[in-house]
């Protein structure tokens, strides 16, 4: 038996399957997984991402603390209720974690970090947060639903009182506001416009079932994962970790070198790395021939080298399969991929594959 | 709650094996198993003319989430593999016992009977067991 998020009782009476995830007992699917994934790309869903880390941050010092801590530069924040995307990096480079970081107000940040990481994330967190007399909160009592798809953000703001939901209707994308009683943000993990919304546990029942009814349909972290892969967004734990940096996991965008004098963890040797030139880099497969492929796949790349795929599915909007891949840095634009013994051949491109509801692929 | 037909005989992985008039048999897996699986989205099936044995894994079921071997629930030559599974892999979700069959066998000589086969009665005990 796992955690449980506000919301397991009614994912239960809603007949979901529920698996454990990270610790935590979580619906995968309440249906069909490619039906929930295409309520997303076509109309609306609502997931439960209760599980998810909210940490808030206060103190004179925290923005300095945060520029220590993190890989992007919170400096690009420059007004309440932004967002920012960003690694926490140990002193090697590696990926500790990825994040959300919202500035709330000068003096109050919020973090939300992954669930399977929660432990290690609030323990390194607080030891740096020392330094800076940064006050650290974890926000167990909030739950969080992620409202996505073309039609979300309308679906959304039906449950807001008239004030509320011009508020969240006149966010820009990437950023959040505060609300009566809620927090939310125009942010996602779909490729889709939406919210993200946390609340009180006790709203999060009535909330699901209030988006339910308004014609959202409930989804579960199995829909979340093909939209998130179609949507190029990596998957912490699959796509990178502790062992694998920013620069072998696609996320170069997220590194802020600039102001060279700011002294984040992991700066060194992220400079060495640049200096050096990466050996690997991820990227995205299109598998032509017929199959699925998977993460821990072996990847070939005539004359370069071996690879290895970190997280492959079927593409339900696209209808073939899909993949990220750890490859050497001088692949070209065709692979092969071991698939049970057999050699498929797969293109290389540069993910995201699909993007609000259309495809991306040439 | 699974559907389990009376008239076919089952193996404790989930198959399905439905003797045919000219003395071969059909295949498929079964209801409760492409439930568990899910949406399929990709099936394998063997080609006509290959000789299985018992037990051997000799077609895969892939859905969204997994990929899935299908055994050989006794001796035996393919004569023919599902071709509508190329393109319609749902049919397997769809009708498991129907339309949605994998592969037809020439049983090896004394392979039905020497094959370690369910009743219905038996398989609903083996599901029974799982919780399902």
């Amino acid at each position: 038996m796992g955690r449980q998020t506000p919301l397991f009782k009614l994912h239960q009476e809603l007949g979901a399957r529920l698996v454990d995830f990270g610790g935590w007992d979580m619906p995968v699917q309440y249906g069909s997984q490619i039906g929930e994934h295409h309520a997303v790309r076509r109309a609306a869903g609502v997931f439960d991402v209760s599980h998810m880390c909210v940490i808030d941050l206060a103190g004179a010092r925290v923005r300095a603390f945060l520029q220590h801590l993190l890989a992007n530069d919170v400096a690009k924040l420059k007004t309440p209720g932004k967002a920012l995307y960003s690694c926490m990096l140990n002193e090697a480079g590696g990926i500790i974690d990825d994040l959300i970081v919202y500035y709330r107000s000068d003096g109050a940040y919020r973090l939300v970090v992954n669930a399977g990481t929660r432990d290690k994330d609030l323990a390194w967190i607080r030891r740096h947060a020392r330094d800076f007399g940064v006050e650290v909160t974890e926000r167990a009592d909030l739950a969080m639903l992620a409202v996505q798809g073309p039609e979300a953000r309308a679906k959304a703001a039906q449950l807001l009182s008239g004030a509320d939901a011009a508020a969240a209707l006149a966010l820009g994308v990437f950023a959040g506001c505060e609300l009566s009683h809620w927090f939310i943000a125009r942010t996602g993990y779909t490729g889709e416009d939406g919210f993200e919304i946390m609340m009180p546990a006790e709203d999060a029942v009535p909330a699901w079932r209030s988006l339910n009814s308004l014609g959202v349909a409930s989804c579960g972290l199995g829909a979340r994962d093909t939209l998130r892969l179609e949507a190029g967004m990596n998957l912490y734990g699959n796509d990178m970790d502790e062992g694998t940096h920013p620069y072998e996991s696609g996320l170069a965008w997220t590194v802020a070198l600039q102001p060279p004098q700011r002294d984040f963890i992991g700066r060194g040797a992220l400079q060495q790395i640049v200096q050096a030139g990466s050996p690997r880099r991820l990227v995205g497969l299109v598998l032509e021939d017929r199959g699925v492929l998977r993460s821990h796949q072996k990847v070939t790349v005539a004359g370069v080298g071996e690879g290895e795929i970190t997280s492959g599915t079927f593409s339900p909007t696209l209808e073939r399969s899909i993949a990220f891949a750890r490859v050497p840095a001088g692949t070209g634009t065709a692979v092969q991929v071991d698939i049970r013994g057999k050699l498929l051949n797969a293109r290389v491109v540069k993910p995201p594959f699909v993007r609000l509801g259309r495809s991306l692929l040439t | 709650m699974s559907n389990v037909p009376a008239d076919l005989k089952y193996t404790k992985s989930h198959e399905w094996v439905r003797a045919l008039p000219d003395g071969s048999v059909e295949v498929g897996i079964t209801d409760h198993a492409q439930h568990a699986l899910g949406d399929l989205v990709f099936v394998e099936v063997p080609e006509a003319g290959r000789t299985l044995k018992a037990g051997e894994a000799c077609a895969v079921v892939e859905s969204v989430k997994a990929a899935s071997d299908v055994y050989a629930p006794l001796a035996g030559e393919v004569t023919a593999g599902n071709p509508k599974l190329q393109a319609q892999p749902e049919a397997v979700n769809a009708q498991p016992y129907g339309a949605g069959w994998l592969m037809r066998l020439k049983p090896a000589p004394g392979a039905l009977a020497a094959a370690d086969l369910l009743s219905a009665a038996d398989y609903q005990k083996v599901l029974d067991a799982e919780g399902g």
